[in-house]
């Protein structure tokens, strides 16, 4: 007897249909159980062991190998700040002073309310357009403490429904690592990447 | 400077991501070419055009694609993994012009008798994928790709795979894994190369983004003209990623031969009022760093660097000024290398957390006088004789990668490190 909705178990089908092996489908299937609780519960990892036919543990060895993952709850907007080499050398390390501070809470955790978490993260690839933060892994480039601090802020009394990398730039980026030149509408509601390997069309966006 | 893999989003910035731009400026049409060709013309084409790898390994593309074995299915596998600290080419090509790299998917599987391919995108990269999904959702209406493409009889199948956070999934054989749904561990080698036995135990190649971004041109220039683009032994062109202390960080089209001088201080704007340049890093995170004083006018190609002792990798240059603590940023790195490692190898494991943690204290001042050498000493147990290339103690590159930056500023820089020591504090930072 399955947790999930009729429309996530359709979506988990779909997708152990697009590879030649079902165990294949173990990461995509981690984040629908993400996207569907918020979080990786050990119900949730004994969800996807059972659609993909394997055990509980092995799951378990897979989600605990990948950082994104989030086997604890993990905030509706994760704050992951990059402090690797690139964004270090252009004051990533007080940028992530900044995040923790407006949040209240130490790398790693969620402050009481739920509402944020902060992490600081090993390079996302944005070292041109350093120091670079992302909110529910949507890029913001070129960010300053204060500009970070305003953006914790504005996530606590904003609360947007969904956050959009375009927007969040607009209002708290810098210089980007190349122009990003085309619009994008998409938003991410969870600390899950906004992605569906099942296509746009399944996402209801655009 | 001639644009090759860049030029339509240069030309086009509002749109090189959508099939009718893509179409109106000659795309899908070497593929379709490509679908007339024979696997062995193909190969050999692009064997000849000198193509290596971009993903940093530099290894030529058409001769993986040789050493493909004759058990079928085959697949083939998009590394679209970028993490390289430094690297951000990748990820301006899947954004901006995700057509170039399906296009490139199709020519590599036709060469190779490919029916599945898997396109696989750091888990970091949500918007990347968007796009490359969306691109594949076309190729799939425009009949590019599915059953029949162009009409024919090849059926072709491309599933975008999202990665979760996990730099070792670059190393081709544990992004095999990743893919399979195993922990994201490298596999034990013998067999070197997927190509003998890759994802599913099947034949499998593994390429880079930018690589195959690159074959469209190769088709449609010939080999000759792509050739002439770039500079000897190193064919076409190259992206750079400039990050750190200069004016103009940025991706670059390039072709070798410039010099260092001239990529830093012409092409990247030169360094900030009033400072100097101490040091760069001139191929990613793993590579070991480049001083003025001995680097700044050597060519810029891949042999003259590995003769200089190091490697332009993944096209990562990291520059720093003189107000950079080598310290710390050697920890920085460091610090990744111990987060991304693994685990299954002890050097590794254990070597990357040792080195971090002597690194961290000494940048605390609590550094002790014989702590250069104890991180020599770690570092020769992962990597044996400190050589370049590195000699291997673990089944994949990426302890010994941890150990460039240690010989970097031991080299280089020892006064500073032993100043750390003996003052007890950064001596970079004010009192």
């Amino acid at each position: 007897m399955s947790r999930w909705s009729p429309e996530t178990q359709e979506r988990a089908r779909q997708i152990i249909a697009r590879y030649p092996s079902r165990r294949s489908a173990v990461m995509p299937l981690l984040y629908l159980a993400m996207a569907e609780e918020g979080y990786l519960t050990d119900e949730g990892m004994a969800e996807v062991a059972e659609w993909v036919g394997i055990t509980p543990a092995q799951v378990l060895a897979v989600a605990s190998f990948y950082t994104m993952y989030k086997r604890e709850p993990a905030g509706r907007y994760l704050v992951s700040c990059c402090t690797s080499i690139s964004c270090m050398l252009l004051g990533a390390d007080e940028v992530l002073h900044a995040v923790e501070e407006a949040a209240g809470t130490p790398p790693g955790e969620t402050d009481p309310d739920g509402l944020v978490a902060v992490e600081h993260a090993e390079c996302i690839g944005a070292c041109g357009g350093a120091p670079a933060v992302q909110v529910n892994y949507e890029l913001i480039e070129g960010v300053t403490p204060d500009k970070a601090r305003q953006l914790v802020e504005w996530l606590r009394s904003a609360r947007p429904e969904a956050v959009n990398a375009d927007e969040m730039q607009a209002l708290f980026g810098g210089r980007r690592s190349f122009d990003w030149a085309i619009p994008d509408p998409e938003g991410a509601t969870g600390p899950v990447p906004a992605f569906s390997p099942l296509g746009t069309s399944a996402r209801g966006g655009e | 400077m001639t644009l090759v893999v860049t030029r339509r989003m240069t030309d086009h910035p509002a749109d090189s991501h959508t099939m009718e731009r893509y179409l109106a400026t000659g795309g899908y049409q070497q593929a379709r070419r490509a679908a007339a060709m024979t696997r062995d013309e193909l190969v050999e084409l692009v064997k000849g055009s000198g193509l290596l790898g971009r993903g940093g390994a530099a290894f030529s593309a058409g001769l993986k694609w040789s050493f493909l074995a004759p058990a079928r299915p085959a697949y083939l596998v998009v590394n679209g993994d970028e993490s390289e600290p430094g690297t951000f080419k990748d990820r301006q090509l899947l954004e901006r012009d995700p057509h170039q790299l399906v296009e490139g998917i199709i020519i590599t599987a036709l060469a190779n008798e490919v029916h599945h391919a898997f396109v696989y995108i750091r888990g970091e990269y949500p918007k990347p994928a968007r796009r490359v999904q969306r691109a594949v959702e076309e190729a799939y209406e425009a009949g590019f790709l599915g059953r029949g493409i162009f009409g024919g009889d090849y059926d072709l199948e491309v599933t975008v795979h999202l990665g979760a956070g996990a730099y070792i999934c670059g190393e081709e054989t544990a992004l095999i894994n990743s893919l399979e749904g195993l922990r994201g561990e490298p596999r034990l080698k013998p067999p070197y190369f997927p190509a003998a036995i890759g994802l599913y135990n099947q034949p499998t190649i593994v390429n880079n983004v930018e690589t195959l971004s690159n074959l469209p041109h190769i088709l449609a220039m010939g080999v000759d003209q792509y050739q002439a683009l770039g500079h000897e032994a190193d064919t076409g062109t190259f992206l750079f990623s400039v990050s750190g202390h200069v004016r103009k960080p940025g991706n670059y089209e390039l072709a070798h031969g410039l010099t260092w001088r001239e990529l830093i201080f012409d092409i990247a704007g030169g360094l900030g009022e009033g400072r100097t340049l101490k040091t760069w890093i001139p191929g990613g995170a793993s590579a070991p760093w480049f001083v003025p004083d001995d680097h700044l006018d050597l060519p810029i190609t891949k042999d003259d660097t590995a003769r200089a002792g190091s490697m332009l990798g993944s096209g990562a240059v990291v520059v720093m000024d003189d107000t950079t603590c080598v310290v710390r940023a050697a920890e920085r790195i460091v610090r990744f290398f111990s987060h991304e490692s693994c685990g299954q190898c002890t050097p590794c494991r254990e070597g990357t957390t040792w080195l971090e943690m002597i690194l961290r204290r000494i940048e605390d001042g609590h550094g002790r006088e014989v702590d250069a050498d104890v991180m020599l000493d770690v570092s020769d147990n992962i990597s044996v004789g400190l050589a370049w290339p590195p000699k291997m103690t673990t089944i994949c590159p990426l302890g010994p990668s941890a150990v460039s930056p240690i010989i970097s500023i031991t080299k280089y820089f020892k006064d500073e490190v032993m100043a750390h020591i003996h003052q007890g504090r950064c001596p970079l930072k004010p009192e």
